[in-house]
């Protein structure tokens, strides 16, 4: 499969600081991109790239095999929902969603016609009459998606589209934006720093820290088997182990012995644990620290008596008799332990 | 007893600033030939004097056709000007604003010599264009620093997101930036239009024989007191009146986000 976009070493530096640094990457046709890393990673700076909003200072954006990197964002096929909705605050709905039918000189019946079926589409044509400012936030936020949606691009780009609204309604609006993209089939490439978000949403998930791109890949592979230490922290909690390879290709760390193939006998590597591998058995003794009630289940740091210094994190059903300062036991299975080079 | 006096204080500064216009407005209804107390009218046959006087009713007209022309101009400048400063890179663009705004410190009496000096070099005649210059040069600052300070990063997206969508740059001004910035932009031509409308220095030093209303009216005050003096200063007030009330409803009127 040929890729709809192609990212070739873009890198970008305002003054002295560099906000991204040789980053390729490829977007699959109809696919759902999300860019994920903490503020300050580079994320937004890509989309603005892949927008057009900004020049890259090297490298290349291909669109659909073509050279867009020093394209307008008007001549390239992509389209942007921006996290403030920039809707016109002026115009209807209905004008706003038409508004770019009607820069490409699409007649007044056909283009409002349209941008009432893409507002349908979104679940807001009873809106078209209204002005912005008496929609609701995610009211707002299907209106710049279908104000997008509307002039067909090849790529949809949302710059931390949910960022505005209230986790229930985030939730909501979540489903609401993977079922469209579903309908639609237009690429997503969306920019988020909630790595719950990310996972709800993506196809591909693109994990970026300091301008590079840390991981990428399924989100069940990204989170199962991250590449790096910074992906295995940032996406969801873990435990993490400090650990030494040996010559047999293994790595010693205070909570036992684990494969680590491919890694260089004498490197300092570590191991991660998710906090749901971690029950309660006869393997590791241990001090309760804390323990937090989450509602679904019990989110329990533990200090092992072995090995003092680790906080051992657990998420124990909600049921569990467990208190600070007791003594339990735990254990995990060795086959989901994540173990990545330091 | 503190109420009372507070009361009183209140009374006497508006009647200081409102009685001199109250008596100006009373005695153009005067009935008879001086504008002196006692008072017999009401009468309007200074209106009448007044509307059959050709030097005032076409001081009147070239007033309002350099008032709106002059203040459309200047808005129009400082629209254009005020985006540039707002959403382009400029060198030394701190200064630039400076100087653009520095004429509004700088006094009439001093703009007018300077223009007439230039206008007299470059061989323009005493009229009202020249008139009118001045009055888009003094009018300009005010109308950039109202609309450039209601031009904000949020509408720098909004711009973008047009941009994004198609439009090119005249579109964007005239679709989006234009319509979004209506309530300054209305606002800087009435204030505009209030300013010109009772201009009279620079008016009296760069016109010559087509002229404004307070030109016209500083000529009928050469002549002595009489009550159509009266009348044509309501007049002028009325105007104003109505031109600022039109500048605070646009200005001050609660504006939905």
């Amino acid at each position: 499969m040929t890729a709809l976009v192609t990212i070739e070493g873009i890198s970008q530096s305002f003054g002295q600081a560099r906000v991204l640094d040789s980053v390729s990457l490829a977007i699959q046709p109809g696919s759902y991109t999300v860019l994920l890393g903490p503020s300050g990673s580079g994320k937004t700076t890509l989309l603005s790239i892949l927008g057009g909003f900004l020049q890259p200072t090297s490298g290349r954006v291909l669109i659909s095999g073509k050279d867009c990197t020093s394209m307008a964002p008007a001549q390239r096929p992509t389209a942007t929902v921006f996290q403030d909705y920039a809707l016109f605050p002026h115009m209807s709905v209905g004008s706003n969603v038409a508004f770019g039918l009607r820069m490409q000189g699409v007649a007044k019946a056909e283009r409002l016609a349209k941008a009432r079926d893409m507002l349908r589409i979104v679940g807001l044509d009873q809106a078209f009459d209204k002005k912005p400012h008496q929609l609701s936030g995610g009211q707002r936020q299907r209106v710049a998606l279908a104000r997008a949606l509307v002039v067909q691009p090849a790529v949809l780009l949302l710059d931390e589209p949910l960022g505005a609204l209230d986790l229930k309604l985030r939730r909501q609006m979540q489903d609401e934006l993977k079922a469209i993209q579903k309908r639609v089939g237009t690429a997503f490439v969306h920019v988020t720093h909630d790595q719950e978000e990310a996972m709800a949403l993506a196809d591909h998930i693109v994990v970026m820290n300091h301008g590079r791109i840390e991981d990428q890949g399924p989100p069940e592979r990204v989170y199962a088997r991250p590449a790096t230490r910074f992906t295995a922290t940032f996406m969801g909690e873990s435990t993490i182990v400090p650990g030494e390879v040996d010559a047999a290709g293994h790595v010693a760390t205070a909570l036992g012995v684990f494969d680590a193939p491919g890694l260089a006998a004498g490197s300092t590597a570590c191991i991660a644990i998710r906090p749901e591998h971690v029950q309660i058995g006869p393997a590791i003794p241990a001090i309760v620290m804390d323990v937090v009630y989450q509602g679904s289940f019990k989110r329990v740091t533990a200090a092992p008596i072995q090995a003092p210094d680790i906080r051992l994190l657990a998420r124990l059903p909600a049921g569990t008799k467990v208190q600070e300062g007791a003594q339990l036991s735990f254990r995990f299975d060795p086959a989901e332990v994540i173990v990545l080079r330091d | 007893m503190t109420r009372i006096i507070s009361t009183l204080y209140a009374v006497a500064i508006y009647g200081f600033i409102f009685l001199p216009v109250a008596v100006l407005v009373l005695f153009s209804f005067q009935g008879t030939l001086f504008p002196i107390p006692p008072f017999n009218g009401p009468s309007l046959r200074w209106y009448q004097a007044v509307l059959n006087d050709a030097r005032l009713t076409d001081g009147l007209v070239n007033s309002i056709f350099v008032a709106v022309l002059t203040s459309a101009l200047a808005t129009l400048l400082g629209f254009l000007s005020a985006w540039g400063f707002a959403r382009f890179h400029l060198p030394a663009s701190a200064l630039m604003r400076g100087l653009i705004t520095l004429p509004l410190t700088v006094s009439y009496l001093i703009i007018g010599m300077g223009l007439l000096i230039f206008f007299n070099w470059v061989g323009l005649p005493k009229s009202l264009i020249a008139a009118g210059v001045g009055h888009v040069v003094i009018n300009l600052p005010l109308c950039f620093a109202i609309i450039y300070s209601q031009m904000g990063d949020h509408q720098a997206n909004i711009e973008r997101a047009a941009r994004d969508l198609g439009a090119r740059e005249w579109q964007v001004l005239t679709l989006v930036t234009a319509p979004m910035l209506w309530p300054a932009l209305f606002a800087s031509f009435f204030l505009s239009m209030t300013f010109s409308w009772d201009e009279f220095v620079i008016a009296f030093l760069l016109t010559r024989f087509d002229t404004t209303l307070p030109v016209e009216i500083w000529n009928l005050l050469r002549a002595g007191l009489n009550p159509k003096t009266n009348a044509v200063g309501s007049l002028v007030f009325g105007v104003s009146i109505v031109l600022a009330i039109v500048f605070e409803l646009v200005t001050f009127r609660k504006r939905p986000q």
